[in-house]
């Protein structure tokens, strides 16, 4: 595990290629189409409860929460915008 | 058992989840009937009229302008919102060369404190999914043409912050007061779907 708020803005990050949904019920605030993406952090949002524990009232650490940008013809080879923008916490990341 | 107990969760009626939700909470010392009330008062009481009054407020002071960027709830109680409760605020500006444009593909989190409920389309599986992969698609339906070589930055919203946009001031506006430019300011602006223009 990493250290808190170990990732620096312009840090290359993969997203962690994981499906918790296909092991049984979870609360998960990672969409599902950045699953094994490598992005960009751009900032350090601040460090807030985990929502996959707050969502089944067990105890909750407080997590890094980053701003992290994916090209979005990485993601889908059709896709129009310039940048994906997306919340994501730290242990879901991974450094690229 | 009771009956409701017995039923599939999406098949109960809905007055009666939400009256079993409502008393769990208050027994579970989570939200007291009191708490609710004042809750859906607050959100009842938000609108787009209150970041519009931001979005003018910054366009006209460089102080307020800057506060909006650092801190929204911040900026947000400065312009006489309350934020106590709710989550933090990001707001991300519109520029010559980058345009954003909010969704949240998870669900329908919106800032809700200072544009009150999410219109149905927001929430919408079309827009969800749209928005992050075909944006100038989207923004083309609105009528929204952007100048060539705009980028595009579609912010989805996943976690702890909710996100507004503030757009760029529309030419033709040089002199115009704070509550004039209020009025110019429209919900899709700060979410990115269109954007301010005197001609509407």
């Amino acid at each position: 595990m990493l250290a808190p708020s170990s990732y620096k803005p312009g840090s290359a990050v993969r997203v962690r290629d994981d499906w918790p949904e296909a092991r049984g019920p979870c609360h998960i605030r990672t969409p599902h189409y950045l699953r094994g993406r490598t992005g960009r952090v751009v900032r350090h949002l601040g460090d807030f409860p985990n929502p996959e524990d707050l969502a089944f009232a067990r105890p909750a650490a407080r997590l890094p929460l980053y701003h992290v940008a994916f090209t979005p013809q990485s993601v889908w080879p059709d896709a129009g915008g310039t940048e994906l923008l997306v919340e994501l916490y730290e242990p879901w990341l991974e450094p690229a | 058992m009771s009956t409701l107990l017995r039923t599939p969760i999406l098949e109960a009626p809905g007055d009666r989840l939400l009256a079993a939700l409502r008393t769990l909470l208050d027994q579970k010392g989570i939200a007291t009937p009191d708490e609710l009330a004042a809750r859906i008062e607050q959100t009842d009481r938000a609108s787009p009229a209150g970041g519009a009054r931001m979005v003018a407020r910054a366009w006209t002071d460089p102080a307020y302008r800057e506060l909006l960027l650092r801190d929204g709830a911040q900026a947000a109680e400065a312009a006489g919102i309350h934020m106590r409760g709710l989550p933090p605020l990001g707001v991300l500006e519109n520029t010559a060369d980058m345009h954003h444009l909010v969704v949240c593909t998870l669900c329908s989190c919106y800032p809700r404190g200072v544009l009150g409920y999410p219109p149905f389309w927001f929430k919408s599986p079309a827009y969800r999914a749209r928005a992050v992969r075909d944006p100038r698609g989207v923004l083309a339906e609105w009528g929204t043409s952007l100048p060539d070589g705009m980028r595009i930055s579609v912010v989805d919203s996943t976690a702890d912050y909710r996100w507004m946009v503030l757009p760029r001031r529309p030419a033709g506006t040089e002199g115009w007061d704070e509550a004039r430019l209020t009025a110019l300011v429209r919900e899709g602006d700060m979410i990115g779907v269109t954007v301010p223009t005197t001609s509407s």
